[in-house]
């Protein structure tokens, strides 16, 4: 397969909240032989919340720069990304460049700055769009590489927002996407129904408005048990890093005891395909995924 | 009292695809799609009748837009195709140029002061200098107690190799260039608003 252009965005840098989901990346990648060329020199994407501080083009001149380097780097290859805001962002700018009246001018002209230029034509695809497409890897091949099925594991597929909305993996529907969930039967798991599959998790306001995030969190675990879960799965940086690290914290608020582990799509698959505990990056985990170990 | 629109003018003007407002149809589906619905004082709905009436105080001395999760579940759901997301997101972004929004409203302080400084400084987020500014932007008192309330947290991060102990990252190559892109934005933008 041809090599792609990569931005792994903040999360995802060495010591970074998000390092379990690029070390087992980095580990899938290199498993099903997909290549991925980190964008050198790029720069944050400013999420969702970049627009206080950045308003419109100053925070799509962030994504516009990321652009032009991948362009002038590795030309017409698509840019791919992990991180579901990374990824929204990416699609958001391109979109904007095309439809809005004056944006791609002014954009450029910023650009120019630092010596570049952007015309907003390269394509973009979640790292989650090459596997379930056949035309780049697909189920069949998800499923073929299984070396050590995670028979009898009940799972949650918590998709949550920004892989989900406004843009959608390709095919899927916004209120029951089902691509995570068809991900980890390919592993052998089971995917339990989810109510909460597409809720929100409070995003960035898990930092400014903790209190009322957790009480979506706690919204989130809480179904998850209820439908016998014994791990959640998810494909967002975000979604993992808060419904994960606040659990204690809403235990403390809500007088609850979960201690559910909350892992990447990607720590599963590296797992299921014999990659082991350290390749699946599942040895940086807050809360321990013990239900998992006998996979290792 | 007569209506004033001058506001909704300048809504529909200089906002950030604030012109979409006069689409909507009142409908509330994105009143009731907000995750943190409850502790909106003016649903997007609300807001932008109340742009349309020309209450500038209301919408944007309210923390309602600060309350936005960007979950996007309005944008995908609207029947009238309004961006919601980008027209709330403006009017924030509004209520700070104006230095309208409220100085203690912890979201505006967090993406305002802390985040968009964070980025912008070096290029990248620097998650451990992020955590700290936050905890610390009361004062050393306040600062030292919320860190120990996240204690087990950060721990739990740092023995996972998920949090850079070292709060210090430095500039991307292409700063110079960055930072000139950056002003260079900026100077646009403000252009832009000066236009209405
Ligand atoms: S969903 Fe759209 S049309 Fe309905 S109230 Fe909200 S913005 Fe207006
Ligand atoms: S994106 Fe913001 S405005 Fe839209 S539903 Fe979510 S919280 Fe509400």
């Amino acid at each position: 397969m041809k090599e792609f252009a990569f931005y792994p965005g903040c999360s995802s840098e060495k010591n970074a909240s998000a390092s379990n989901m690029e070390n087992s990346v980095h580990h899938m990648c290199e498993m099903l032989g997909v290549k991925l060329k980190e964008i050198d020199d790029w720069n944050c994407c400013s999420a969702s919340i970049g627009y206080a501080g950045g308003g419109h083009l100053p925070r799509l001149a962030l994504t516009a720069r990321n652009f032009a380097l991948s362009k002038q780097q590795m030309g017409d290859s698509p840019v791919v990304a992990s991180c579901a805001a990374c990824w929204l962002a990416l699609r958001e700018t391109n979109e904007r460049m095309h439809e809005e009246p004056g944006v791609k001018e002014n954009l450029n002209t910023a650009l120019k700055e630092a010596g570049l230029s952007y015309d907003g034509k390269l394509e973009v695809k979640h790292l989650v769009e090459l596997l379930v497409d056949d035309a780049y890897v697909g189920f069949d091949a998800l499923k073929a590489k299984v070396t050590k099925p995670l028979t009898g594991v009940k799972m949650a597929g918590y998709v949550g927002c920004q892989t989900n909305r406004p843009f959608g993996i390709a095919g899927d529907n916004y209120e029951n996407p089902e691509y995570l969930d068809r991900m980890i039967e390919a592993c052998g798991a089971t995917a339990v129904p989810f109510p909460k599959k597409v809720a929100c998790c409070g995003g960035a306001l898990a930092f400014s408005e903790n209190e009322k995030s957790c009480d979506l969190i706690k919204d989130i675990l809480q179904s998850a048990v209820d439908n016998g879960a014994e791990v959640i799965v998810t494909p967002c940086p975000v979604c993992q890093l808060n419904v994960e690290v606040y659990q204690e914290k809403v235990n403390k608020l809500f007088g609850t005891n979960f201690a559910i582990p909350v892992v990447y799509y990607s720590q599963l698959f590296v797992l299921a395909w014999g990659g082991g505990w350290k390749k699946a990056a599942l040895d940086q985990q807050v809360v321990p995924a013990d239900v998992l170990k006998k996979f290792a | 009292m007569a209506y004033d629109l001058s506001f909704a003018k300048e809504v529909y003007k200089t906002s950030e695809v604030g012109y979409w407002i006069k689409m909507c149809m009142q409908c509330g589906v994105c009143a009731g799609s907000c995750p943190l619905g409850p502790h909106w004082e003016h649903s997007p709905r609300q807001l932008f009748q109340l742009v349309r009436a020309g209450k500038m105080e209301e919408v944007l001395k309210s923390d309602s837009m600060w309350m936005c999760t960007s979950c996007y579940n309005c944008i995908v759901r609207c029947p009238r195709g309004l961006p919601i997301t980008h027209i709330v997101h403006g009017l924030a972004r509004l209520a700070v140029e104006k230095g309208m929004a409220d100085p203690k409203q912890p979201t505006r302080r967090f993406a305002v002061e802390v985040f968009w400084d964070n980025i912008t400084s070096t290029g990248r987020v620097g998650e451990a200098g992020l955590t700290m500014k936050l905890y610390f932007i009361d004062g050393i008192g306040p600062g030292i107690q919320r860190g120990l309330e996240m204690k087990n947290q950060a721990l739990g991060m740092l023995k996972t190799k998920r949090l850079n102990p070292i709060p210090f990252r430095s500039k991307i190559k292409g700063f110079a260039g960055f930072k000139a892109m950056l002003d260079k934005a900026f100077e646009l933008e403000a252009k832009k608003e000066s236009n209405a």
